[in-house]
């Protein structure tokens, strides 16, 4: 009987466990629902910006900045975004992986990467990887700001300015649907002329105080919005990372619980055939 | 009917007003400006202050706003506001701290991932605590 006592403290042990993951599932899902809204009320600024950078960069063509202008490659920039906790299935090894095998292939052109990290999975992965890390950012929480992001952006954006990179790309996880989730590297700076030859119009503004120091604070902003943009996204993707993840716990801890139970039943039926075995042959020797 | 202007309030983390306006103020760079319908075309920095919408019906509506960028085009006024104070001695010290925090994790004294070693140290250092009191206890005794 003693088996059939051990099978029953374990699959106690895998229901509370059950009921651990299936809470964090339902959290995970409506966190997921918030961080999808957030990604969608950060959309109006992002655009509204990209338009009129566009705009100043046709009217006034003579003055280019630097963030419009490739230069030869020899050291660049990945700003790379992760979740701060675990239990979230592949998703931050499959960005790892993805920004690795652009690494490689830039060191074959002996261009050296530096890094920027955001959330405590990419840190720690990246200081293993040996990578030169200028900047990080943790612990964001679920609400990111965009007040956390700044001096982080600050680094790299001056790091540019300095040719200490000679380009920018974030890494990130673009949401698809709940099931899944694109490992993404963008390439932010300098910023690709497709993207911003979207409009074009016949007049003008009137400058206050000058287009060029409207243009530098206008690229500024456009990149902090693009990173805090792909928190956000990467935020919602963790979360349906995570829901996917504890469901799959879930319905696995309902299998082995299922097995649990039948080779229960078993030894219980076991043992009482035994005892009556005992009982009957006990009789008969009387 | 009074003319109107469409107004657009948005910052990087969501939409904050949007709505018609007979009138705005918002404090620019250069001085605080009025916007009326069929503004010429204008961008400009603001600086931080209140940005305020009179609506057609006279009603006034207060956004305080800490810097950003006014966009003004014949029928849509766009102010594209800053969600943080920002001065640049501020960036700079943003800046200045997402770098020690690379470096305190490079150092590897105060990162996340030793804090499992950390509470081994912590354990026992209590552990050790307690043997001491122990010992004095007996020693009073």
């Amino acid at each position: 009987m003693a088996g059939a006592k051990e099978i029953r403290s374990q699959i106690a042990s895998i229901k509370s466990t059950q009921k651990i993951t299936k809470a964090m599932e339902m959290v995970a899902a409506s966190k997921m629902r918030r961080s999808q809204e957030r990604r969608e009320a950060s959309r109006p600024y992002a655009d509204r910006i990209l338009q009129v950078i566009s705009h100043l960069a046709h009217a006034s063509p003579e003055y280019k900045h630097s963030f419009l202008l490739e230069r030869p490659r020899k050291r660049v920039g990945y700003i790379v975004i992760s979740s701060d906790r675990g239990l979230c299935g592949g998703l931050n090894i499959n960005l790892f992986r993805k920004v690795l095998h652009k690494i490689q292939e830039d060191q074959r052109e002996e261009i050296e990467p530096i890094f920027a990290t955001i959330g405590t999975k990419a840190s720690v992965f990246f200081k293993r990887f040996q990578g030169r890390i200028l900047a990080q950012a943790n612990q964001l929480g679920d609400v990111p700001h965009l007040e956390d992001l700044i001096g982080l952006t600050k680094v790299m954006l001056d790091a540019y300015q300095a040719e200490e990179i000679d380009a920018l790309y974030l890494a990130f996880n673009e949401f698809v649907n709940t099931m899944t989730q694109k490992p993404t590297l963008y390439q932010m700076v300098p910023i690709r002329s497709e993207t911003i030859d979207a409009v074009r119009h016949r007049w003008d503004y009137i400058y206050e105080p000058d287009a060029k120091s409207i243009l530098d604070t206008l690229l500024n902003r456009y990149i902090e919005s693009l990173i805090y943009q792909a928190v956000v996204e990467n935020g919602a993707c963790e979360q349906a990372a995570r829901m996917v993840a504890m469901k799959a716990a879930t319905d696995n801890a309902s299998t082995l619980i299922d097995e649990l139970q039948l080779v229960y039943n078993k030894a219980r039926q076991a043992a009482i055939t035994q005892e009556i075995s005992e009982i009957v042959s006990g009789a008969a020797a009387v | 009917m009074a003319m109107t202007v469409h107004v657009d309030i948005v910052s990087a983390e969501g939409n904050i007003y949007s709505g018609l306006a007979a009138m705005v103020y918002a404090p620019g760079e250069m001085g605080e400006l009025g916007i009326a319908p069929r503004h010429t075309a204008l961008l400009t920095r603001l600086q931080p202050g209140e940005v305020r919408v009179e609506k057609a019906n006279g009603e006034m509506e207060h956004f305080y706003v800490s810097g950003g960028l006014l966009e003004v085009q014949p029928h849509v006024v766009t102010v594209l506001a800053d969600t943080a104070l920002r001065a640049r001695d501020l960036d700079e010290a943003a800046a200045l701290k997402a770098k020690q925090r690379a470096e305190e994790a490079l150092s590897g004294q105060v990162a996340e991932f030793e804090y499992a070693s950390a509470q081994k140290e912590l354990a026992q250092a209590l552990l050790q605590l307690r043997a001491i009191e122990k010992l004095r206890r007996a020693q009073g005794r």
